[in-house]
């Protein structure tokens, strides 16, 4: 097994609750900030840790916090971003239910650094039991005299609070949640002017993901340059990865970033290998937005190298032979799963959780599920293909969010791969319209 | 063909037939106001517009788990914003229903890693076992079969959710033992209250 870093002290009984954590070493983190540090030097750790956003799109943390407009007189928000709805991810979930108190902690030390006085907490109104757990981590931090007033005596103070969203994938949008948070419709905003300048309120805002917030506290206790060490050059330190499908053990596992995905997929300490017996047929790495890719595709790259679970060597070869990290949701498919349904089902997801505000996404998403449906079930035409094709390329980047690309990329890479499976489906009605679901390979 | 026609899924109020207003009077117990100011002091002065979604959510629970017209209006009158704020945002987000379910909401996931682990199936048997379509009531009032995109347990799956609660790794015999269970219960529990704990 590799380091664990976030997971570390997952298995400890009753660790969730702040007298066990904090005599495992716990607030550690808030005490070496806040009494030895200067905002600033906090910031530069993060900076220095090379850390990036495990909330999908991996951007460059310190990046992020060193666009907040600090000249500005208006307050500044931070906010965590617990909205997690991708296909296949469910990581936030379990480091939240697991851990409240590290991403408590890790978000202490990070409003410290921006000097932020109010952060928010956004969870999935799904997640209902985790507002419980959160109140009750917040709660006792506060009675403990680690948020409120002169934190430490350090004359710092901060409040976090917990705001629940109400179903709606595209909330986990930054500028969306923003929308949300100030209780509207979740509709995501143009930017520029990006929420660092003009965010929650108009004030200058910043939004992390939950796992990113978490991996403060370890950063600040071990340095920003010892985590960078961690994993490889361009992707430092450990990602949760959500493993769900066909597999022996679904779960979320912590890896070091750099592993090889044969070792994630087929070592019993991770996923275990594939379910019954039966072969891989594709994997989706990085929660059902990134592109689908064959086993051959995943295994190794189109170079014929090796592919590792990290930012550069899962996005090798660009989309023509690669896929993206995204936000760890690993779903794997074996041999007996239908892609032409699967990608219906995706799109239909994406139908449903368009927010409706741009025409290409509101539009597109509908008809490819349509037309997506019709194959499916044996009445599609061989020019649906194209169509697909056509669509899927009129949404990408044409809308406001990424939510457009997010529903292109799963259509337009499922017929770049397996394009013999839709004409399949085409060129065999009588087949297909009579199997509910499943593989089509056996009646080839 | 799916049912869903060429509209967004995303309702609005004109798309929704917001529901017609009535006689009904709305009164929150001095308990819920309570609790109802304790979340607007989350937010800055002035801000209390943001209190409408966890708002929203504990007065949908208080009042048969939906959201009538009057009660909009109610909710708007308390934070102080226009009724068609409330309505936009009541008809956008999902969680929240604009027509009164059954006392159980069986909301199964049908997203893609659900589906691939017989989420499909687990929808056909409930259909049959409660001997109604996706969407609709059960006769002696109690149960509503919804289906829902991806609930974030895909690791767990097949994945249903009824109320807080996440049953995981569904089977047909679990589901069995779950509607037996919930028919046997006459009031619904509180800790099945989750607004009014949590928040």
């Amino acid at each position: 097994m590799g380091r664990k870093i976030l997971l570390e002290k997952v298995d400890i009984q009753g660790i969730e609750c702040f007298d066990v954590w904090r005599t495992n070493g716990g607030y550690a983190c808030v005490e070496k900030a806040l009494g030895q540090m200067k905002p600033e030097e906090v910031q530069a750790e993060v900076i220095a840790s090379t850390l990036r956003g495990r909330g999908g799109a991996g951007f460059p943390t310190g990046q992020k916090w060193l666009w907040l407009d600090r000249k500005s007189d208006k307050p500044r928000y931070l906010l965590c971003n617990c909205d997690e709805s991708e296909p296949g991810t469910f990581k936030d979930r379990y480091l939240v239910e697991k851990l409240p108190h590290l991403l408590i902690e890790g978000m202490i030390c990070s409003s410290y650094a921006l000097g932020v006085n109010t952060a928010y907490i956004y969870v999935r109104g799904e997640f209902k039991y985790l507002i419980g757990i959160l109140n009750k981590a917040l709660n006792e931090a506060r009675k403990n005299k680690f948020l409120g007033e002169n934190i430490l005596h350090c004359g710092y103070n901060l409040d976090i609070h917990v705001h629940s969203g109400a179903g709606a994938y595209i909330c986990g949008e930054e500028t969306a949640l923003i929308e949300s948070l100030e209780g509207k419709r979740g509709n995501p905003r143009i930017k520029p002017p990006f929420p660092a300048v003009k965010g929650l309120y108009d004030c200058p805002t910043v939004v992390n993901n939950v796992e990113t917030l978490a991996a403060v506290s370890p950063i600040i206790m071990m340095g920003g340059t010892e985590y960078a060490k961690i994993g490889t050059k361009a992707s430092a330190g450990t990602k949760l990865i959500s493993a769900c499908g066909n597999i022996n053990n679904p779960g979320v596992y912590e890896i070091e970033l750099g592993l090889p995905v044969e070792e994630f997929l087929f070592d019993p300490n991770y996923c275990g290998g594939i379910k019954n017996g039966k072969k891989l047929k594709a994997i989706i790495a990085g929660g059902s937005s990134v592109p689908i890719l064959p086993a051959g595709l995943i295994l190794n790259t189109g170079k014929g190298e090796k592919r590792l679970m990290s930012y550069e060597s899962l996005s090798d070869g660009g989309f023509a032979s690669g896929t993206m990290l995204g936000s760890g949701g690993f779903i794997v498919y074996d041999q007996d799963q239908c892609i032409v349904r699967n990608t219906w089902n995706l799109t239909r997801f994406y139908h449903h959780e368009s927010c409706g505000q741009c025409s290409p996404c509101r539009e597109g998403t509908s008809w490819m599920e349509k037309i997506l449906w019709r194959i499916e079930n044996g009445q599609g035409r061989i020019k649906d293909l194209d169509v697909l094709v056509q669509i899927s390329k009129n949404i990408e980047g044409n809308t406001i969010c990424p939510l457009g690309d997010a529903a292109a990329w799963p259509v337009a890479s499922a017929i770049r791969h397996f394009r013999h499976e839709f004409e399949f489906h085409v060129e065999h009605p009588e087949i297909v319209s009579k199997i509910k679901h499943g593989d089509i390979d056996q009646y080839k | 063909m799916p049912k869903n026609e060429l509209i967004m899924h995303r309702g609005n109020y004109i798309n929704h037939r917001l529901r017609v207003k009535t006689q009904e009077e709305i009164n929150l117990s001095a308990e819920i106001l309570k609790k109802i100011h304790k979340i607007i002091q989350r937010y800055p002065q002035g801000k209390q517009k943001s209190a409408l979604l966890p708002v929203l959510h504990l007065v949908q629970e208080e009042f048969g788990s939906h959201l009538s017209v009057n009660l909009m209006d109610k909710v708007a009158e308390i934070l102080s914003i226009q009724a068609i704020e409330v309505y936009e945002v009541a008809s956008f987000y999902s969680q929240f229903n604009l027509d009164k379910p059954g006392k159980y909401v069986l909301e199964v996931c049908h997203t893609a890693p659900c589906a691939i682990c017989g989420g499909d199936d687990i929808v056909d048997y409930l259909k049959e076992k409660l001997q109604i379509e996706v969407g609709e009531t059960s006769a002696d009032g109690l149960f509503t079969l919804k289906t829902v995109e991806c609930l974030g347990a895909c690791g767990y799956a097949p994945v249903m959710q009824v109320d807080t609660e996440f049953i995981e790794n569904l089977d047909t015999e679990k589901i069995d033992q779950l509607i037996e269970t919930l028919k046997k219960q006459t009031e619904k529990p509180h800790e099945l209250r989750w607004a009014e704990r949590f928040f």
